[in-house]
Protein backbone atom coordinates (compact mmCIF):
# COMPACT_ATOMS: atom_id res chain seq x y z
CA UNK A 1 0.00 0.00 0.00
CA UNK A 2 1.03 3.14 -0.92
CA UNK A 3 2.51 5.50 2.23
CA UNK A 4 1.30 8.78 0.89
CA UNK A 5 -2.35 8.78 -1.53
CA UNK A 6 -4.18 11.64 -2.61
CA UNK A 7 -7.22 11.77 -4.10
CA UNK A 8 -8.71 15.02 -6.13
CA UNK A 9 -6.83 17.00 -3.38
CA UNK A 10 -8.14 20.84 -4.10
CA UNK A 11 -7.08 23.79 -1.41
CA UNK A 12 -7.89 27.08 -1.04
CA UNK A 13 -6.43 29.12 1.74
CA UNK A 14 -8.98 32.05 3.22
CA UNK A 15 -9.92 35.11 1.57
CA UNK A 16 -8.46 34.22 -1.55
CA UNK A 17 -10.62 32.78 -4.80
CA UNK A 18 -8.59 30.11 -6.93
CA UNK A 19 -7.64 27.18 -5.26
CA UNK A 20 -3.57 26.61 -4.15
CA UNK A 21 -3.66 23.36 -5.32
CA UNK A 22 -6.45 21.80 -7.58
CA UNK A 23 -7.53 17.85 -8.48
CA UNK A 24 -4.02 16.15 -6.96
CA UNK A 25 -3.89 12.57 -7.31
CA UNK A 26 -0.56 11.21 -6.43
CA UNK A 27 0.90 8.20 -4.65
CA UNK A 28 4.24 8.10 -2.97
CA UNK A 29 5.68 4.18 -2.12
CA UNK A 30 7.19 3.40 1.26
CA UNK A 31 11.07 4.17 0.40
CA UNK A 32 11.04 6.39 -2.39
CA UNK A 33 12.55 9.70 -2.99
CA UNK A 34 10.60 11.48 -4.34
CA UNK A 35 11.78 14.88 -6.08
CA UNK A 36 8.68 18.04 -6.51
CA UNK A 37 9.32 20.87 -8.62
CA UNK A 38 7.07 23.51 -10.30
CA UNK A 39 7.10 26.99 -11.16
CA UNK A 40 7.23 29.24 -7.97
CA UNK A 41 4.08 29.75 -7.10
CA UNK A 42 2.58 26.78 -8.38
CA UNK A 43 1.81 25.01 -4.99
CA UNK A 44 4.57 22.71 -3.96
CA UNK A 45 4.43 24.20 -0.54
CA UNK A 46 0.80 24.36 -0.28
CA UNK A 47 1.26 20.19 -0.69
CA UNK A 48 3.66 20.19 1.19
CA UNK A 49 1.66 21.63 4.34
CA UNK A 50 -1.37 18.54 3.60
CA UNK A 51 1.30 15.89 4.04
CA UNK A 52 1.39 16.67 7.95
CA UNK A 53 -1.58 17.66 8.69
CA UNK A 54 -1.08 21.43 9.20
CA UNK A 55 -3.77 21.64 6.15
CA UNK A 56 -6.44 21.69 7.11
CA UNK A 57 -5.86 21.49 10.87
CA UNK A 58 -3.92 24.85 11.03
CA UNK A 59 -4.81 26.82 7.80
CA UNK A 60 -8.23 27.31 7.87
CA UNK A 61 -10.06 27.75 4.05
CA UNK A 62 -11.72 25.38 1.67
CA UNK A 63 -10.31 21.46 1.89
CA UNK A 64 -11.75 18.83 -0.63
CA UNK A 65 -10.84 15.85 -1.63
CA UNK A 66 -9.12 12.94 0.19
CA UNK A 67 -5.46 12.32 1.52
CA UNK A 68 -4.03 9.29 3.52
CA UNK A 69 -0.18 9.93 5.29
CA UNK A 70 1.20 6.19 7.40
CA UNK A 71 -2.35 4.67 6.48
CA UNK A 72 -3.85 7.34 8.38
CA UNK A 73 -6.52 9.97 7.19
CA UNK A 74 -4.71 13.48 7.46
CA UNK A 75 -8.32 15.16 8.01
CA UNK A 76 -9.18 12.46 11.18
CA UNK A 77 -5.49 13.24 13.43
CA UNK A 78 -4.26 16.19 14.49
CA UNK A 79 -1.11 17.73 13.54
CA UNK A 80 0.82 16.50 16.81
CA UNK A 81 -0.37 12.67 15.92
CA UNK A 82 1.41 12.68 12.84
CA UNK A 83 4.62 14.16 13.96
CA UNK A 84 5.83 10.61 15.05
CA UNK A 85 4.49 9.79 11.12
CA UNK A 86 5.80 12.39 9.27
CA UNK A 87 8.69 15.35 9.96
CA UNK A 88 8.13 18.36 7.88
CA UNK A 89 11.16 21.03 7.59
CA UNK A 90 10.01 24.28 6.27
CA UNK A 91 10.93 26.72 3.73
CA UNK A 92 11.63 29.53 6.09
CA UNK A 93 13.89 27.91 9.13
CA UNK A 94 12.78 31.19 11.69
CA UNK A 95 8.80 29.77 11.49
CA UNK A 96 9.96 26.42 12.83
CA UNK A 97 12.76 27.08 15.57
CA UNK A 98 11.80 28.77 19.11
CA UNK A 99 13.84 27.06 21.89
CA UNK A 100 16.34 28.54 23.90
CA UNK A 101 19.40 26.56 22.62
CA UNK A 102 20.04 24.88 19.16
CA UNK A 103 19.79 21.76 21.12
CA UNK A 104 16.87 22.07 22.87
CA UNK A 105 15.08 22.50 19.64
CA UNK A 106 16.62 19.52 18.01
CA UNK A 107 15.37 17.24 21.11
CA UNK A 108 11.81 18.84 21.29
CA UNK A 109 10.10 16.51 19.36
CA UNK A 110 11.66 13.73 20.83
CA UNK A 111 10.50 14.91 24.68
CA UNK A 112 6.93 15.22 23.40
CA UNK A 113 6.78 11.82 22.57
CA UNK A 114 8.06 11.27 25.97
CA UNK A 115 11.39 8.41 24.66
CA UNK A 116 13.38 7.81 27.16
CA UNK A 117 16.21 10.05 28.32
CA UNK A 118 19.58 8.35 27.61
CA UNK A 119 17.55 7.94 24.04
CA UNK A 120 16.86 11.71 23.68
CA UNK A 121 20.69 12.21 24.31
CA UNK A 122 21.75 9.76 21.81
CA UNK A 123 19.57 10.66 18.64
CA UNK A 124 19.65 14.31 19.74
CA UNK A 125 23.70 14.24 19.27
CA UNK A 126 23.55 11.95 16.63
CA UNK A 127 21.28 14.22 14.56
CA UNK A 128 23.75 17.32 15.36
CA UNK A 129 26.54 15.40 14.01
CA UNK A 130 24.90 14.34 10.69
CA UNK A 131 23.77 18.21 10.03
CA UNK A 132 27.08 19.34 11.50
CA UNK A 133 26.06 21.61 14.25
CA UNK A 134 27.30 20.02 17.61
CA UNK A 135 29.58 22.58 18.10
CA UNK A 136 27.02 25.26 17.94
CA UNK A 137 24.17 22.88 20.27
CA UNK A 138 24.28 25.50 23.56
CA UNK A 139 24.04 28.54 21.05
CA UNK A 140 20.37 29.80 20.17
CA UNK A 141 18.83 29.06 17.24
CA UNK A 142 18.03 32.78 16.56
CA UNK A 143 21.84 33.76 16.74
CA UNK A 144 22.93 31.37 14.43
CA UNK A 145 22.97 32.26 10.20
CA UNK A 146 19.96 31.32 8.17
CA UNK A 147 21.85 28.25 6.77
CA UNK A 148 23.06 27.18 10.44
CA UNK A 149 19.01 27.52 11.46
CA UNK A 150 18.33 25.59 7.90
CA UNK A 151 20.47 22.65 9.85
CA UNK A 152 18.87 23.00 13.08
CA UNK A 153 15.67 22.68 11.62
CA UNK A 154 17.00 19.31 9.48
CA UNK A 155 18.36 17.77 12.41
CA UNK A 156 15.11 18.13 14.46
CA UNK A 157 13.28 16.02 12.04
CA UNK A 158 16.32 13.60 11.50
CA UNK A 159 16.22 12.92 15.43
CA UNK A 160 12.34 11.76 15.36
CA UNK A 161 13.47 9.30 12.62
CA UNK A 162 9.96 9.68 11.26
CA UNK A 163 8.76 7.14 8.66
CA UNK A 164 8.78 10.21 6.07
CA UNK A 165 10.39 13.32 5.95
CA UNK A 166 9.33 16.43 3.94
CA UNK A 167 11.62 18.87 3.22
CA UNK A 168 10.66 22.18 1.26
CA UNK A 169 13.71 23.80 -0.22
CA UNK A 170 15.49 22.87 2.88
CA UNK A 171 19.00 23.96 1.68
CA UNK A 172 18.42 27.50 0.08
CA UNK A 173 20.65 29.59 2.30
CA UNK A 174 23.71 26.88 2.84
CA UNK A 175 26.37 26.83 0.58
CA UNK A 176 26.38 24.37 -1.89
CA UNK A 177 29.12 22.18 -0.51
CA UNK A 178 27.26 21.92 2.58
CA UNK A 179 23.95 21.82 0.66
CA UNK A 180 25.44 18.84 -0.86
CA UNK A 181 26.49 17.10 2.37
CA UNK A 182 22.99 17.84 3.90
CA UNK A 183 21.43 16.01 0.40
CA UNK A 184 23.53 13.21 1.10
CA UNK A 185 22.96 12.44 4.68
CA UNK A 186 19.00 12.31 4.06
CA UNK A 187 19.68 9.99 0.93
CA UNK A 188 21.62 7.78 3.08
CA UNK A 189 18.68 7.63 5.69
CA UNK A 190 16.45 6.88 2.43
CA UNK A 191 18.79 4.01 1.49
CA UNK A 192 19.94 2.60 4.80
CA UNK A 193 16.88 3.05 7.17
CA UNK A 194 14.15 3.36 3.81
CA UNK A 195 12.77 6.40 5.36
CA UNK A 196 10.53 7.72 2.55
CA UNK A 197 11.61 11.03 1.84
CA UNK A 198 9.66 14.55 -0.26
CA UNK A 199 12.15 16.98 -1.14
CA UNK A 200 10.11 19.98 -2.89
CA UNK A 201 13.43 21.34 -5.16
CA UNK A 202 14.04 24.24 -8.00
CA UNK A 203 17.78 23.05 -8.00
CA UNK A 204 17.72 20.07 -10.20
CA UNK A 205 21.07 20.22 -10.68
CA UNK A 206 21.41 19.07 -6.84
CA UNK A 207 19.09 16.85 -6.51
CA UNK A 208 17.64 15.02 -9.58
CA UNK A 209 20.37 12.20 -9.21
CA UNK A 210 19.11 10.96 -5.60
CA UNK A 211 15.44 10.58 -6.60
CA UNK A 212 13.60 7.63 -8.23
CA UNK A 213 10.48 9.36 -8.90
CA UNK A 214 9.46 13.05 -9.99
CA UNK A 215 6.44 15.32 -9.17
CA UNK A 216 5.96 18.75 -11.17
CA UNK A 217 3.66 20.63 -10.70
CA UNK A 218 2.16 24.09 -12.08
CA UNK A 219 -0.33 26.23 -11.44
CA UNK A 220 -1.72 23.85 -8.58
CA UNK A 221 -1.81 20.76 -10.69
CA UNK A 222 0.03 17.95 -11.26
CA UNK A 223 1.83 17.66 -15.26
CA UNK A 224 4.50 15.23 -14.67
CA UNK A 225 4.49 12.28 -12.45
CA UNK A 226 6.71 8.94 -12.83
CA UNK A 227 10.44 8.24 -13.21
CA UNK A 228 12.61 10.97 -13.31
CA UNK A 229 15.18 9.87 -16.35
CA UNK A 230 11.83 9.98 -18.65
CA UNK A 231 10.40 12.74 -17.60
CA UNK A 232 13.65 15.00 -17.82
CA UNK A 233 14.35 13.65 -20.97
CA UNK A 234 10.90 15.19 -22.52
CA UNK A 235 10.93 18.79 -23.85
CA UNK A 236 7.73 20.05 -21.87
CA UNK A 237 9.60 20.31 -18.61
CA UNK A 238 11.71 23.07 -19.94
CA UNK A 239 8.60 24.82 -21.50
CA UNK A 240 7.04 24.75 -18.17
CA UNK A 241 9.89 26.79 -16.16
CA UNK A 242 11.70 23.53 -14.42
CA UNK A 243 15.22 24.10 -14.86
CA UNK A 244 16.59 20.37 -16.25
CA UNK A 245 20.03 19.67 -14.69
CA UNK A 246 22.76 21.01 -16.98
CA UNK A 247 24.42 17.48 -17.42
CA UNK A 248 20.64 16.60 -18.85
CA UNK A 249 20.49 19.55 -20.83
CA UNK A 250 23.95 19.26 -23.08
CA UNK A 251 22.80 15.11 -23.33
CA UNK A 252 19.78 16.13 -24.95
CA UNK A 253 21.36 18.91 -27.38
CA UNK A 254 24.13 16.74 -28.06
CA UNK A 255 21.37 14.09 -29.21
CA UNK A 256 19.32 16.46 -31.23
CA UNK A 257 22.74 17.47 -33.13
CA UNK A 258 22.67 13.18 -34.23
CA UNK A 259 25.61 12.58 -31.49
CA UNK A 260 25.47 8.71 -31.20
CA UNK A 261 24.79 8.77 -27.07
CA UNK A 262 23.20 5.88 -24.51
CA UNK A 263 19.76 6.18 -24.95
CA UNK A 264 19.73 6.68 -20.49
CA UNK A 265 19.16 9.39 -19.63
CA UNK A 266 21.76 10.96 -17.59
CA UNK A 267 21.04 12.96 -14.14
CA UNK A 268 24.33 13.91 -12.89
CA UNK A 269 27.75 15.31 -14.15
CA UNK A 270 29.38 11.70 -13.72
CA UNK A 271 27.06 9.72 -15.62
CA UNK A 272 26.76 12.62 -18.57
CA UNK A 273 30.67 12.10 -18.59
CA UNK A 274 31.07 8.51 -18.56
CA UNK A 275 29.03 8.43 -21.76
CA UNK A 276 31.04 10.89 -23.35
CA UNK A 277 34.27 9.44 -22.56
CA UNK A 278 32.50 5.86 -24.32
CA UNK A 279 31.43 7.79 -27.21
CA UNK A 280 34.86 9.04 -27.87
CA UNK A 281 36.09 5.35 -27.31
CA UNK A 282 33.54 3.65 -29.81
CA UNK A 283 34.33 6.98 -32.39
CA UNK B 1 31.50 53.32 -8.16
CA UNK B 2 32.45 51.86 -5.03
CA UNK B 3 35.65 51.79 -3.30
CA UNK B 4 36.79 49.82 -0.18
CA UNK B 5 40.48 50.24 1.53
CA UNK B 6 41.04 47.76 4.04
CA UNK B 7 37.99 47.93 6.05
CA UNK B 8 37.74 45.43 9.20
CA UNK B 9 34.29 44.76 10.73
CA UNK B 10 33.57 43.51 14.39
CA UNK B 11 30.13 42.56 15.40
CA UNK B 12 28.98 43.44 19.19
CA UNK B 13 29.43 40.19 19.78
CA UNK B 14 33.23 40.27 18.77
CA UNK B 15 33.23 37.73 15.97
CA UNK B 16 35.08 39.17 13.36
CA UNK B 17 33.46 38.98 10.35
CA UNK B 18 35.83 41.09 8.08
CA UNK B 19 39.77 40.76 8.47
CA UNK B 20 41.38 43.19 5.70
CA UNK B 21 39.28 44.06 2.69
CA UNK B 22 40.14 45.93 -0.08
CA UNK B 23 38.47 46.34 -3.28
CA UNK B 24 37.27 48.26 -6.10
CA UNK B 25 33.72 47.94 -8.23
CA UNK B 26 33.52 50.40 -10.90
CA UNK B 27 30.12 51.56 -12.45
CA UNK B 28 28.63 49.23 -15.34
CA UNK B 29 30.48 46.07 -13.40
CA UNK B 30 28.41 43.11 -12.66
CA UNK B 31 29.61 41.29 -10.01
CA UNK B 32 29.17 38.00 -7.44
CA UNK B 33 30.69 37.43 -4.39
CA UNK B 34 30.72 33.86 -3.55
CA UNK B 35 31.84 31.90 -0.69
CA UNK B 36 30.79 29.34 2.76
CA UNK B 37 28.38 30.27 4.85
CA UNK B 38 30.06 32.61 7.63
CA UNK B 39 32.61 34.14 5.30
CA UNK B 40 31.04 37.59 5.53
CA UNK B 41 29.71 38.05 1.98
CA UNK B 42 26.59 39.97 3.53
CA UNK B 43 28.65 41.83 6.02
CA UNK B 44 30.90 43.32 3.09
CA UNK B 45 27.95 44.60 1.06
CA UNK B 46 25.48 46.22 3.90
CA UNK B 47 28.75 48.52 3.78
CA UNK B 48 28.23 49.50 0.29
CA UNK B 49 24.82 51.52 1.13
CA UNK B 50 26.25 52.80 4.51
CA UNK B 51 24.17 49.77 6.71
CA UNK B 52 26.99 48.94 8.38
CA UNK B 53 30.29 51.41 8.53
CA UNK B 54 34.11 49.48 9.00
CA UNK B 55 35.22 49.39 12.15
CA UNK B 56 38.74 49.91 10.35
CA UNK B 57 39.59 51.31 7.23
CA UNK B 58 37.45 53.43 4.74
CA UNK B 59 34.56 52.85 2.19
CA UNK B 60 33.43 55.01 -0.06
CA UNK B 61 30.28 55.21 -2.77
CA UNK B 62 30.49 57.63 -5.75
CA UNK B 63 33.35 59.33 -3.41
CA UNK B 64 31.71 59.89 -0.48
CA UNK B 65 32.84 58.22 2.29
CA UNK B 66 30.20 56.67 4.25
CA UNK B 67 30.91 57.44 7.71
CA UNK B 68 30.51 60.98 6.64
CA UNK B 69 26.70 60.64 5.30
CA UNK B 70 23.40 59.12 5.91
CA UNK B 71 21.96 55.70 4.64
CA UNK B 72 18.86 57.02 3.61
CA UNK B 73 20.99 59.55 1.37
CA UNK B 74 22.98 56.28 0.35
CA UNK B 75 20.58 54.44 -0.17
CA UNK B 76 18.41 56.43 -2.97
CA UNK B 77 21.46 55.54 -4.84
CA UNK B 78 22.38 52.00 -3.85
CA UNK B 79 19.49 49.74 -3.63
CA UNK B 80 19.26 46.48 -1.15
CA UNK B 81 17.28 43.46 -1.25
CA UNK B 82 17.70 41.14 1.49
CA UNK B 83 18.08 37.71 1.89
CA UNK B 84 15.00 36.98 3.69
CA UNK B 85 12.36 38.86 2.19
CA UNK B 86 9.99 38.42 5.45
CA UNK B 87 13.10 40.89 6.63
CA UNK B 88 11.54 43.54 4.43
CA UNK B 89 7.97 43.20 3.47
CA UNK B 90 5.86 44.92 5.64
CA UNK B 91 2.80 46.51 3.53
CA UNK B 92 -0.69 46.02 3.69
CA UNK B 93 -0.26 44.91 -0.72
CA UNK B 94 2.23 44.06 -2.99
CA UNK B 95 1.08 47.67 -4.96
CA UNK B 96 1.74 49.66 -1.47
CA UNK B 97 5.05 47.80 -0.79
CA UNK B 98 6.46 48.45 -4.44
CA UNK B 99 5.21 52.56 -3.27
CA UNK B 100 6.66 52.82 -0.07
CA UNK B 101 10.07 53.78 -1.30
CA UNK B 102 8.67 56.14 -4.09
CA UNK B 103 6.83 57.82 -1.77
CA UNK B 104 9.91 58.59 0.43
CA UNK B 105 11.98 60.05 -2.17
CA UNK B 106 9.23 62.08 -3.25
CA UNK B 107 8.25 60.95 -6.49
CA UNK B 108 5.37 62.40 -8.57
CA UNK B 109 2.03 60.22 -8.12
CA UNK B 110 1.67 59.51 -11.99
CA UNK B 111 5.77 58.50 -12.00
CA UNK B 112 4.55 56.02 -8.56
CA UNK B 113 2.00 54.59 -10.55
CA UNK B 114 3.92 54.17 -14.06
CA UNK B 115 6.80 52.71 -12.07
CA UNK B 116 4.96 50.30 -9.81
CA UNK B 117 3.49 48.71 -12.83
CA UNK B 118 6.66 48.23 -14.95
CA UNK B 119 8.11 46.47 -11.64
CA UNK B 120 5.06 44.48 -11.32
CA UNK B 121 5.46 43.60 -14.72
CA UNK B 122 8.76 43.14 -14.78
CA UNK B 123 8.67 40.50 -12.03
CA UNK B 124 5.44 38.83 -13.12
CA UNK B 125 3.77 39.85 -10.04
CA UNK B 126 0.39 41.93 -11.91
CA UNK B 127 -2.66 39.21 -10.26
CA UNK B 128 -0.95 40.14 -6.82
CA UNK B 129 -1.38 43.90 -7.24
CA UNK B 130 -3.83 43.94 -4.42
CA UNK B 131 -2.67 40.51 -2.53
CA UNK B 132 -0.92 40.73 1.20
CA UNK B 133 2.49 40.14 0.42
CA UNK B 134 2.34 37.59 3.14
CA UNK B 135 -0.51 34.92 1.16
CA UNK B 136 2.15 34.86 -1.60
CA UNK B 137 5.14 31.85 -1.98
CA UNK B 138 8.34 32.13 -0.69
CA UNK B 139 9.66 32.85 -4.31
CA UNK B 140 6.33 35.44 -5.00
CA UNK B 141 7.67 36.97 -1.94
CA UNK B 142 11.70 37.69 -2.74
CA UNK B 143 9.96 38.88 -6.08
CA UNK B 144 7.96 41.53 -4.29
CA UNK B 145 11.15 42.74 -2.50
CA UNK B 146 12.94 42.87 -5.32
CA UNK B 147 10.50 44.75 -7.55
CA UNK B 148 10.35 47.59 -4.49
CA UNK B 149 13.97 48.16 -5.28
CA UNK B 150 14.19 48.22 -8.57
CA UNK B 151 11.02 50.44 -8.61
CA UNK B 152 12.99 53.45 -7.72
CA UNK B 153 16.07 52.82 -10.37
CA UNK B 154 18.77 53.19 -7.82
CA UNK B 155 22.59 53.45 -9.68
CA UNK B 156 23.71 50.13 -7.96
CA UNK B 157 21.23 47.06 -7.03
CA UNK B 158 22.74 44.89 -4.15
CA UNK B 159 20.95 41.45 -4.07
CA UNK B 160 21.64 39.21 -1.25
CA UNK B 161 20.70 35.78 -2.68
CA UNK B 162 18.40 36.61 -5.70
CA UNK B 163 17.35 32.90 -7.04
CA UNK B 164 16.50 31.31 -3.92
CA UNK B 165 13.13 30.07 -4.60
CA UNK B 166 13.05 30.93 -8.19
CA UNK B 167 12.12 29.04 -11.24
CA UNK B 168 14.37 28.82 -13.74
CA UNK B 169 12.62 30.98 -16.12
CA UNK B 170 12.48 33.38 -12.99
CA UNK B 171 16.23 33.14 -12.96
CA UNK B 172 15.96 33.53 -16.88
CA UNK B 173 14.55 37.02 -16.02
CA UNK B 174 16.57 38.02 -13.61
CA UNK B 175 19.81 37.62 -16.19
CA UNK B 176 17.77 39.23 -18.53
CA UNK B 177 17.23 42.28 -16.20
CA UNK B 178 20.79 42.55 -14.87
CA UNK B 179 22.35 42.38 -18.53
CA UNK B 180 19.57 45.42 -19.47
CA UNK B 181 20.99 47.06 -16.09
CA UNK B 182 24.63 47.03 -17.64
CA UNK B 183 24.08 48.52 -20.62
CA UNK B 184 22.47 50.99 -19.14
CA UNK B 185 25.76 51.32 -16.72
CA UNK B 186 24.57 50.47 -13.58
CA UNK B 187 26.38 48.34 -11.30
CA UNK B 188 25.05 45.30 -9.92
CA UNK B 189 26.24 43.20 -7.00
CA UNK B 190 24.87 39.66 -6.07
CA UNK B 191 25.72 37.93 -3.01
CA UNK B 192 24.91 34.27 -4.34
CA UNK B 193 25.40 30.27 -3.66
CA UNK B 194 23.73 29.76 -7.09
CA UNK B 195 26.68 28.18 -9.14
CA UNK B 196 24.57 27.87 -11.98
CA UNK B 197 23.44 30.97 -12.38
CA UNK B 198 26.87 32.63 -11.99
CA UNK B 199 27.92 30.18 -14.84
CA UNK B 200 25.30 31.55 -17.09
CA UNK B 201 25.89 34.96 -16.87
CA UNK B 202 29.70 35.17 -16.25
CA UNK B 203 29.98 38.17 -13.94
CA UNK B 204 33.68 38.94 -12.44
CA UNK B 205 33.64 36.86 -9.04
CA UNK B 206 34.88 37.62 -5.62
CA UNK B 207 35.51 34.73 -3.68
CA UNK B 208 35.50 35.11 0.04
CA UNK B 209 36.93 33.28 2.81
CA UNK B 210 36.65 34.01 6.70
CA UNK B 211 36.12 37.39 6.62
CA UNK B 212 38.82 37.77 3.49
CA UNK B 213 39.04 37.65 -0.56
CA UNK B 214 40.51 35.07 -1.49
CA UNK B 215 39.90 35.08 -5.28
CA UNK B 216 39.00 37.54 -7.92
CA UNK B 217 38.42 37.25 -11.60
CA UNK B 218 36.38 36.31 -14.47
CA UNK B 219 33.44 33.82 -13.31
CA UNK B 220 34.60 31.51 -16.13
CA UNK B 221 38.26 31.55 -14.68
CA UNK B 222 37.71 30.94 -11.20
CA UNK B 223 34.91 28.53 -11.22
CA UNK B 224 36.81 26.02 -13.32
CA UNK B 225 39.50 26.00 -10.66
CA UNK B 226 38.52 23.25 -8.29
CA UNK B 227 41.58 23.83 -6.16
CA UNK B 228 40.25 27.54 -5.31
CA UNK B 229 36.27 26.98 -4.86
CA UNK B 230 36.99 23.87 -2.67
CA UNK B 231 38.33 26.23 0.14
CA UNK B 232 35.43 28.62 -0.25
CA UNK B 233 32.79 25.65 0.02
CA UNK B 234 31.53 25.81 -3.67
CA UNK B 235 31.30 22.72 -6.14
CA UNK B 236 32.36 23.22 -9.58
CA UNK B 237 28.84 24.18 -12.01
CA UNK B 238 27.68 20.68 -13.75
CA UNK B 239 29.24 21.60 -17.21
CA UNK B 240 32.62 22.43 -15.48
CA UNK B 241 32.64 19.03 -13.52
CA UNK B 242 31.97 17.17 -16.73
CA UNK B 243 34.73 18.56 -18.74
CA UNK B 244 36.92 18.35 -15.56
CA UNK B 245 36.23 14.26 -16.11
CA UNK B 246 36.78 14.50 -20.01
CA UNK B 247 40.90 16.49 -19.86
CA UNK B 248 42.15 12.91 -20.59
CA UNK B 249 41.00 13.30 -24.41
CA UNK B 250 41.98 16.75 -24.79
CA UNK B 251 39.54 18.89 -24.22
CA UNK B 252 39.60 21.98 -22.29
CA UNK B 253 38.57 22.75 -18.16
CA UNK B 254 37.60 26.66 -18.61
CA UNK B 255 33.98 25.32 -19.98
CA UNK B 256 30.67 26.18 -18.35
CA UNK B 257 28.25 27.45 -20.89
CA UNK B 258 26.28 24.15 -21.92
CA UNK B 259 25.83 25.78 -25.32
CA UNK B 260 29.15 26.35 -25.68
CA UNK B 261 29.80 22.90 -24.30
CA UNK B 262 27.88 21.63 -27.00
CA UNK B 263 30.07 23.03 -29.78
CA UNK B 264 33.48 21.87 -28.35
CA UNK B 265 32.10 18.05 -28.03
CA UNK B 266 31.24 18.34 -31.69
CA UNK B 267 33.67 19.76 -33.11
CA UNK B 268 36.28 17.38 -30.65
CA UNK B 269 34.03 14.15 -32.28
CA UNK B 270 34.54 15.46 -35.75
CA UNK B 271 37.88 15.76 -35.54
CA UNK B 272 37.94 12.22 -33.97
CA UNK B 273 36.41 10.87 -37.07
CA UNK B 274 38.62 12.20 -39.23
Amino acid sequence: MAIIETKNLTYTYPGVTKPSISDISIKVEKGEFVLITGPSGCGKTTLCRCLNGLIPHFYQGEFKGEISVAEMDITKHQTHAMAKHVGLVFQNPENQLFALSVEKDVAFGLENLGAPREEIRERVDWALKQTDIYDLRERSPHEVSGGQQQRVAIAAVLAMQPEIIVLDEPTSFLDPLSAEKIFEVIHELNKKLDITVVLVEHRLDLTAKYADHIIIMDEGKVCFDGNPREILSTEETRLIGVGIPKATLLYQLLRKEGMNLNNVTPLSSEELATLLLEAFKNA
Amino acid sequence: MIEVEDIQFTYPNRVEALKGVSLVIKDGEFVAIMGQNGAGKTTLVKHFNGLLKPSKGIVRVNGVETTKTSVAALSRNAGFVFQNPDHQLFSETVEEEIAFALKNFGFEKEVIEKRISWALNLLGLEQYKKTSPFLLSGGERKRVALASVLAWNPDTLILDEPTIGQDYQQKEKLRQFIAQMQAQGKTVVIVTHDVEFVAECNPRVLLMKEGRIVADGEGREILTTPEVLAQSSIVLPQIAQVFMKLTPLGLPKNVIDVYEAKEIVLKMLEKRRK
